[in-house]
């Protein structure tokens, strides 16, 4: 941890700046300016730094953005998506992606598809049947659903004015389900495992970082060993090897929550050992030392001085270490080890392109990959820009 | 420095030791073993097994006797080289792994070599060019390259070889080589074969390396022995590629203990997407179908794998730079 700026010219005796040397910055103006300005800096807390810092990175916000952005995604994504995640169109199989018109008088619209049998696969066929125009409604009333799980709703933001048509702008799967409908409620669960997921290492990880590094000697020492032994192994392996174990059997739910802590079981140790290094430099400084001399006990000192001063890289630390907890929640399911259908999540729905026939006939399959390299592309643009604003004083 | 090497080798026993008994462990989770599992499985395809036969084979692979036991088993049969019995292959463990570790480890240093070769002059050109349109787009380029995992990047290279090319990307070779005897041909099909793959799996790590490579450089062109340099009438080439390249390079051989893990996870998980014939797609079939031997010693080779690549790493890093004391 960096120190606070050293204040330049401290002049004793002086209660303000305004002294002999401000008066020779008084010659020229725009010197004071920037010296008002400086001033102005000592006077901000930390946090207002950071902020000041962070606001000044452009991928920064334009990551932040996008990340509160599929979030909203996400706990709005049953009123988004047209469809529910289930919901089957058994006449449209594996039907390509809907392009969409637009004319004054229909408004938005997309032509119905004509279904055609190759008489040699006997594969359908789908063709755009231009007579036939289907107009795109807002606000429509199809398959019910629970906003945030509470709220009972069958209201979505667009859908067909024929009900039997369905509009597919990502295309459909092999059951008739609409892609995009299943990419947006996917983004629930792949976008909560990771937030659970980092949650539950940030708790192991900051008890064992922040006791291993104020503490030292033994307890340091037996949680590095364990940190190291469990670093021996590569993770997707080992994750690999712990998701097998999960009996077949059990209810989705239980899969889910299972996942979470297989991720942090390996996630926290990256953690522990980032705060560990984090808390051994804070140890040795001043405030610290004063805390301990005014007698305050190790709790005090730990949750009243070392947290805190922390606080800002473990908030860090938990935005870097989401990508990382999405890509393996993805790769996992993808594997068939993670997640299971019925559940929904960005990685269960690139199963379906799994093999190659499917993508050279239904390249669309292939969607979801752009969901999770956008989700995780806003998570590393985000915490590179947080990671600079943690530390305010450097330049 | 010999010192240190055998220390850290000796060190590393202890840890061996501790990691191959949570292989066990995790290997032996799933209730049930190997026969129950195929049991299970032979019934759901018709026929069916009954419980004398499973017992009889159980008894038969020693799956009966207590998990300590088994564990000493296996574990005593690593001095003479044997890894167990592979139960759903009929064969050895030591035989079905080697060249599939072997094609691991290649691909890994494939890769490793193609990040580095790329890797160094675009971050040379980023320092060298700050806040340049070139500096730019490779910045970008480079967060895009950590933000889309192995797995993806493998299916829209299995997409394009399909689409653009027309033809199928997958297995080690194509269909006409496969067969075929060995010539200069071949080998190229081969490298060919194994090139974009390597590619893939370098991608992240070459983002990562290009990153640290320009912050590095940026940071050494700064101090004063470059200004001294300068003030010497040197030319810039020569200040750049041999007084500041040089020291810049350090930490990325420090880094490159941390790329290990990734490479290995990208190369098991590359290997599935690909059908290539890596620890990938024989691992997860042992996790599967309970194939606990196999499953076990992929599990504690890879992590053996891992540790001596850091030791490696360690090593490289105390070679280049001179600084770095090991008492």
């Amino acid at each position: 941890m960096s120190k606070p700026i050293a204040e330049p010219e401290p002049q004793p005796g002086e209660p303000t700046g305004r002294g002999a040397v401000t008066d020779a910055y008084e010659a020229a103006g725009e010197a004071l300016i920037s010296r008002a300005e400086e001033e102005a800096r000592y006077g901000l807390s930390q946090y207002q730094l950071m902020w000041r810092k962070f606001i000044r990175s452009h991928t920064a916000i334009v990551g932040g953005c996008a990340v509160v952005l599929f979030y909203l995604i996400a706990a709005f994504a049953n009123f988004l998506a047209p469809y529910g995640g289930d919901q089957r169109f058994i006449e449209y199989l594996y039907a390509p992606p809907h392009p969409l018109h637009w004319e004054p008088q229909t408004g938005l619209y997309i032509y119905a598809l004509e279904t055609t049998f190759d008489p040699e696969t006997l594969k359908a066929v789908y063709k755009p049947n231009p007579s036939k125009k289907v107009p795109i409604r807002f606000f429509v009333h199809d398959s019910p659903y629970k906003l945030f799980g509470l709220i009972e709703s069958d209201l979505h933001l667009f859908g067909t004015a024929d009900k039997d048509v369905g509009v597919f702008l990502l295309g459909s799967d092999r059951q008739g389900r609409d892609m995009f409908s299943r990419i947006l409620i996917g983004s629930q669960m792949s976008l909560t495992i990771g937030l659970v997921g980092v949650f539950l290492s940030l708790t192991i990880g900051s008890i064992m970082g922040v006791t291993s590094g104020y503490f030292g000697g033994r307890v340091d020492e037996i949680m590095q060993r364990l940190v190291e032994i469990i670093r021996s192994f590569p993770s997707i392996p080992l994750w690999m090897a712990l998701s097998a174990a999960l009996p077949q059997h059990w209810p989705p739910e239980r899969v889910y929550f299972a996942i979470t802590v297989i991720l942090s079981l390996i996630g926290w140790t990256w953690l522990a050992r980032q705060l560990r290094g984090k808390v051994l430099a804070i140890r040795e400084e001043e405030f610290v030392l004063a805390a301990q001399l005014a007698g305050a006990g190790d709790a005090w000192v730990i949750f009243r001085h070392l947290i805190p001063a922390v606080f800002g890289h473990i908030i860090v630390i938990a935005t870097l270490a989401m990508p990382g907890m999405i890509l393996a929640e993805t790769t996992l399911s993808f594997l068939n080890l993670g997640l299971r259908p019925p559940l929904i999540s960005w990685g269960v729905l690139l199963q379906e392109a799994q093999n190659l026939e499917s993508m050279r006939h239904y390249p669309w399959l292939l969607t979801p990959a752009l969901a999770i390299a956008g989700a995780v592309l806003a998570f590393n643009f985000f915490g590179d820009g947080l990671r600079d604003a943690a530390d305010p004083y450097s330049r | 420095m010999i010192t240190f090497i055998i220390r850290r080798l000796l060190g590393m026993i202890p840890t061996l030791f501790l990691v191959s008994i949570l292989s066990f462990i995790i290997i032996e989770l799933p209730p049930g073993d190997f026969m129950t599992s195929l049991a299970a499985n032979v019934g759901t395809s018709g026929s069916s097994m009954d419980a004398a036969t499973v017992e009889n084979l159980q008894r038969q692979y020693g799956l009966d006797k207590p998990a300590h036991i088994r564990y000493l088993t296996w574990i005593a049969g690593f001095v003479r080289g044997d890894f167990g019995y592979s139960l759903d292959w009929k064969r050895p463990v030591s035989e079905l792994i080697m060249g599939r570790l072997g094609l691991t480890l290649l691909l890994s240093i494939l890769s490793l070599l193609i990040m580095w070769v790329v890797a160094i002059p675009i971050g040379i050109y980023s320092a060298t060019h700050q806040y340049s349109l070139g500096d730019t787009i490779f910045t970008f380029l480079g967060f895009l390259g950590l933000s889309v995992p192995e797995f993806v990047l493998g299916l829209f290279y299995l997409f394009i070889g399909i689409f653009v090319f027309g033809v199928s990307v997958t297995g080690l070779f194509s269909a006409e080589m496969e067969k075929a005897p060995w010539s200069p041909a071949k080998v190229l099909d081969l490298a060919n074969h194994l090139l974009w793959p390597a590619l893939i799996l370098g991608t992240a790590g070459m983002a990562q390396l290009i990153r640290i490579m320009r912050g590095s450089l940026l940071e050494i062109l700064g101090q004063q022995y470059i200004t001294t340099a300068r003030a010497k009438g040197l030319k810039e080439k020569v200040v750049v590629n041999k007084y500041a390249v040089r020291v810049a390079i350090n930490p990325l051989i420090s880094v490159m203990g941390m790329q290990l893990p990734s490479l290995i996870n990208g190369a098991t998980v590359l290997g599935i997407v690909l059908t290539l014939p890596t620890t990938g797609p024989l691992f997860v079939r042992a996790l599967l179908s309970q194939d606990m031997y196999l499953a076990g010693t992929f599990l504690l080779f890879l992590s053996l794998m891992l540790m001596l690549g850091n030791l490696l790493a360690d090593i490289a890093l105390a070679w280049a730079d001179p600084r770095i004391r090991y008492e």
